[in-house]
């Protein structure tokens, strides 16, 4: 028997001999960290990369100015249609979403709570979240396509506010969950209304929080084509008007996404070009303001 | 307490209450049937929901992908003329067929003609707009344009799956000069309902029923092959897989420099796609003994310098027009497309409507349609 | 907790002095239950937005579930020209696209989320996380193009050919099935940029809950000789396995659903079963997303809806799981997990 106990029997021996292999796993383990974290960063670069190299060629003044060219011989047009409607559409789509998802949230993180219906309501809402959003467009469809006989562009905004609700609504909650109950409860003993110190104090105390979750709400589901392929497909033409044939009501309006996937798969050189310049666009579009609303309202908080 | 609670939800009761009455005018107002009505009868003026007046300006078609390219150029070329515009989806013949239909566009296109029974049924009209031909595309290296050698029965058997390497002796046989590579065939045809499936796929059956098998139609269930989203689809499949062959309109393996085949012909001769081929095809077509539908086969057309994978593209609208102005407005393209959209056809390797035919279109077809009793045309 | 009925003096604060002259709890009398009442209401309207969207689709899809019965789930092909409405090719290509995508981007963001949390500096954690994180921001079709021209050839000139050199060849699951062509356009393209669509929203939950582990515990893992990975295993994982599920079950749901992306990879072949991961398949989402535009009869359009149905009840299924699982968790750890 040595004088410290277990460091020269077998089992020390053993004990010895597995240090190795541990030490070995974790450094392997340790090795596949940084793999994988260097294939999540390239795999970020190299899809910006690839669209940067192939889109920024289609960028000139023609394609924020011009509409979408028909001829398959032209080397002319750009997205300037498809960029406004896809401000019409997804505009229309948060002025419905928006302001229902926040008082929605408001009702959840106010008034609910715990409540059966609002945690019935919660649990909706994150079973929502989670449809795809093909199925949102074949909702859209079967309620405002078919029935009234017409794509329109109104149809879009309603499948994309569909999706927008529940995630507006969820992050208005969380947001409003942060906010410390002694701030409520100072502006009620000041004798305020409920509603006045909801919206007065609460509210504008996680504004930014707010106006984060509201603009990224909006600015994914730009970028979204599913819920558009049967519901405002897509136009050649300018918006014009409401209920006419062009118009946001009446008919297809032209968008992005649509406009991306329809000339993404054409042959012809020049409409690919111009699909890699408008997945440039949205690209910047989506991590610009991804970027942008959480360094202008989250410096110095955890990412 | 009691007060404002008894308050609030009494409130809220009145508010469900008048949101579900809301909801049920919305929905009277704006419903209707919200069936496909099979039956094909016209339906009423859309109710609750006044469009704005009809500018007449904007017509909407939907259909085949391949007279697309041709579709998309008239309209560009038509604006720049009478300032209509032209909203074509190519969304497949199938697509077409059903959104005319449904009466969600102006006009369907249709590479597959609807028989007799099937337009009465709809209470649909069509004619024939522009010819065409469909061709085979590779992409193999170091094989030029027009210079792959293919029979109807070697065709087949690809796209069958019975022949699997570029380099079976089946092919080599006809290829001499031509290195083929030891490598499999990937095969791509379309995945959406298609009428240059139709005309491809009757080819098949018509020039080598014997090794074809899997019927004729806008969508067959394919032995073989990738599936591409219309000829669009198909042709860029066809760029990105390596050892790969499809079939396309001619404008798009045109347009695009793909590498296309020769095929033999039913008298034999080797021919490259062009337009002297097509219009040969066309030629003898006997369009008076296909009225009142103007349905006809073009596939397999006898001739030397016939290209046997031939198709006309049809117009599909509806009998009873539900608005006047833009029924004129879209007749009036339409005689424009007949009338003068020859060159840009020709530009485009299609081959543009003889004039006789436009005339039995115009004098047979054309009466037929009206507004509310009244003929369209003229 | 209602404090309306507090009689408080008011107070002359200026401008406002007449206007205070009556009791608080009067004045509140409209303000305050208008605003609840619109608040709840736009609370249910999440919830009747979906049972709308449910009886909906139930209701178009009706004559193909009365037409078809359960022939939808038996059959393999998707022919309507043939009158065959077979969901099963769809259904087994999603399930193997998902799979796939998942294999790949569970250990990988496993693996990111610890490299995170335990072993960079906190600055250079938060900008890697972020750049990770904007992954999910990037629209699918932008996926899908990048897919489609460049990672398409790469497997289809240079991967496939390499792989059939080598034993795996043979393997059940990679040999070529009757409708490999080439492997460019095939379950495994779809299941690899489907995994890298997927990688942040497990990487972000996964580092979040794994930051939550109490540092003491870590610590007293590290204070009896534990490496790195045998802490994060053995205590942190532990401790974060619900959360973990969680972000699994996310990144899950949104594999099922995810349309664009797939419809450009997958090759879209509705006849067969795919043999091999290497054969192209469609999926539930990307056949809806082609054959839509040309429903041309009744039936047609009714079975693609209830294409959308059965997805729309397997995505719910999985959610409510998710759910479920959570909440369990969450109630026999007590409350943060």
């Amino acid at each position: 028997m040595s004088a410290v106990p277990g460091t020269t029997s077998p089992a020390a021996a053993l004990r010895r001999r597995s240090v190795g292999r541990r030490k070995a796993t974790d450094i392997t383990v340790k090795v596949f960290s940084w793999i994988g974290a260097w294939f999540g960063i390239v795999a970020m670069g190299f899809l910006v990369y690839e669209v940067v190299i192939r889109g920024a060629v289609a960028w000139n003044w023609a394609f924020f100015t011009q509409s979408t060219p028909q001829d398959v011989t032209s080397t002319a047009g750009g997205f300037a249609n498809a960029i406004v409607g896809t401000f019409a559409v997804t505009g229309v789509a948060a002025l419905m979403a928006i302001p229902t998802g926040f008082l929605g949230g408001v009702y959840l993180a106010e008034f609910g709570r715990n409540g059966r219906l609002a945690m019935a309501v919660r649990m909706i809402a994150n079973v929502v979240m989670g449809v795809p959003s093909i199925v949102v467009g074949v909702f859209a469809f079967a309620i405002l396509v078919k029935p009234l006989h017409h794509y329109s562009g109104f149809a879009g905004s309603v499948a994309l506010a569909f999706i927008m609700l529940p995630v507006m609504a969820r992050t208005t909650e969380d947001i409003l969950n942060l906010v410390p109950n002694e701030l409520r409860e100072s502006g009620l003993a000041m004798g305020a209304a409920r509603w006045k110190v909801t919206l007065g104090v609460v509210c504008k105390a996680a504004r930014g929080g707010l106006i984060t979750g509201a603009t990224l709400a909006i600015v994914r589901v730009a970028g979204e084509t599913a819920p558009l392929l049967f519901t405002a497909l897509s136009s050649p033409y300018w918006l014009t008007g409401l209920f006419g044939p062009s118009g946001f009501f009446g008919g297809p309006v032209a968008n992005l996404t649509k406009t991306i996937y329809d000339f993404s798969g054409s042959p012809y050189p020049h409409f690919q070009t111009l699909a890699w310049g408008g997945a440039l666009l949205i690209i910047v579009a989506v991590l610009g303001m991804n970027i942008l609303v959480r360094l202008i309202f989250q410096r110095g908080k955890e990412w | 307490m009691k007060k404002s609670a008894r308050s609030w939800r009494l409130m809220l009761l009145v508010a469900a209450v008048l949101a579900v009455a809301a909801l049920a005018v919305a929905v009277a107002g704006c419903g209707g049937s919200s069936t496909t009505d099979a039956s094909g009868t016209p339906a009423p003026a859309i109710s609750g929901f006044t469009p704005a007046p009809m500018t007449a300006d904007t017509i909407l078609g939907a259909g085949a992908s391949f007279p697309a390219p041709l579709y998309m150029k008239w309209g560009s070329d038509y604006n720049g003329v009478a300032g209509v515009k032209l909203n074509y989806q190519s969304i497949g013949s199938g697509g077409g067929i059903s959104a005319i239909e449904a009466k969600t566009v102006d006009f369907g296109a249709s590479d597959a003609p609807l028989e007799q029974t099937e337009l009465e049924a709809n209470g649909l009209a069509q004619f024939p707009m522009v010819v065409g031909g469909v061709v085979l595309v590779v992409n193999l290296d170091g094989v030029a344009d027009g210079q792959l050698k293919l029979t109807p029965d070697v065709l087949a058997s690809i796209y069958m799956g019975k022949t699997t390497m570029w380099n079976d002796a089946s092919i080599t046989k006809l290829n001499a000069g031509v290195k083929l590579p030891a490598s499999k065939i990937n095969v791509v045809h379309r995945s959406d309902g298609s009428g240059t499936t139709w005309i491809f796929t009757h080819y098949l059956t018509d020039a080598a029923g014997s090794i074809w098998t899997a019927g004729a139609d806008k969508e067959i269930p394919w032995p073989v092959g990738i599936g591409g989203k219309g000829s669009e689809g198909v042709a860029t499949s066809v760029q990105q897989l390596s050892g790969s062959i499809g079939y396309v309109e001619y404008a798009y393996a045109k347009q695009t420099g793909m590498t296309t085949t020769q095929l033999q012909n039913k008298e034999g001769a080797w021919v490259k796609p062009s337009i002297a081929s097509f219009t040969s095809a066309a030629k003898n077509a006997d369009w008076k003994a296909s009225l009142p539908s103007m349905y006809m086969v073009l596939v397999n057309q006898p001739g030397q310098a016939t290209w046997p994978i031939t198709g006309a593209s049809f117009i599909l609208v509806q009998k009873d027009q539900a608005d006047a102005s833009r029924a004129k407005t879209m007749f009036t393209f339409f005689d424009w497309g007949y009338s003068n959209g020859a060159t840009a056809a020709t530009s485009l390797d299609y081959v543009p409507i003889p004039a006789s035919v436009y005339d039995l279109v115009e004098k047979q077809v054309w009466p037929t349609l009206t507004v509310s009793g009244t003929p369209v045309w003229p | 907790m209602s404090t309306v009925d507090l009689e408080v003096k008011p107070t002359s604060s200026g401008p406002r002095g007449a206007a205070n002259a009556a009791p608080r709890g009067h004045r509140l009398g409209i303000g305050d239950p208008l605003f609840r009442v619109l608040a709840t209401v736009c609370g249910i309207t999440v919830a009747v937005a979906m049972f709308g969207l449910a009886g909906v689709l139930i209701y178009d899809s009706w004559p193909a579930i009365t037409g078809l019965g359960t022939k939808m789930l038996t059959t393999v092909a998707w022919s309507p020209s043939q009158g065959e409405y077979g969901a099963l090719a769809a259904l087994v290509g999603t399930a193997l696209s998902t799979l796939v995508a998942m294999v790949i981007a569970v250990p990988l963001a496993l693996v990111i989320a610890l490299l995170l949390v335990e072993l960079v500096h906190p600055a250079v954690s938060r900008v890697v996380g972020t750049a990770i994180e904007m992954l999910a921001a990037i629209p699918s079709i932008v996926y899908g193009m990048v897919g489609l021209f460049v990672i398409v050839p790469y497997v289809q000139d240079h991967l496939v050919p390499w792989l059939l050199t080598t034993p795996l060849a043979n393997v059940p699951g990679i040999k070529p099935g009757l409708q490999f062509q080439g492997g460019g356009l095939s379950i495994f393209t779809a299941g690899v940029v489907l995994a890298i669509m997927v990688l942040p929203f497990i990487t972000a939950v996964s580092r979040d809950v794994l930051k939550m582990v109490p540092q003491v515990t870590k610590e007293a893992g590290y204070g009896m000789g534990s490496t790195t990975w045998e802490v994060m295993r053995k205590i942190s994982m532990r401790y974060a396995n619900s959360g973990i599920v969680g972000a699994v079950f996310i990144g899950l749901g949104r594999a099922l659903g995810e349309t664009m992306a797939v419809a450009y990879l997958i090759g879209s072949v509705y006849t067969d079963l795919p043999r091999s991961l290497f054969d192209p398949g469609t999926s539930i989402a990307s056949l809806i997303a082609n054959q839509f535009s040309e429903a041309t009869r009744t039936l047609d359009l009714s079975a693609l809806i209830e294409l959308g149905l059965i997805l729309f009840v397997i995505t719910v299924l999985f959610q409510i799981a998710a759910q479920a699982w959570l909440r369990r968790v969450q109630r026999v750890t007590g409350g943060r997990a």
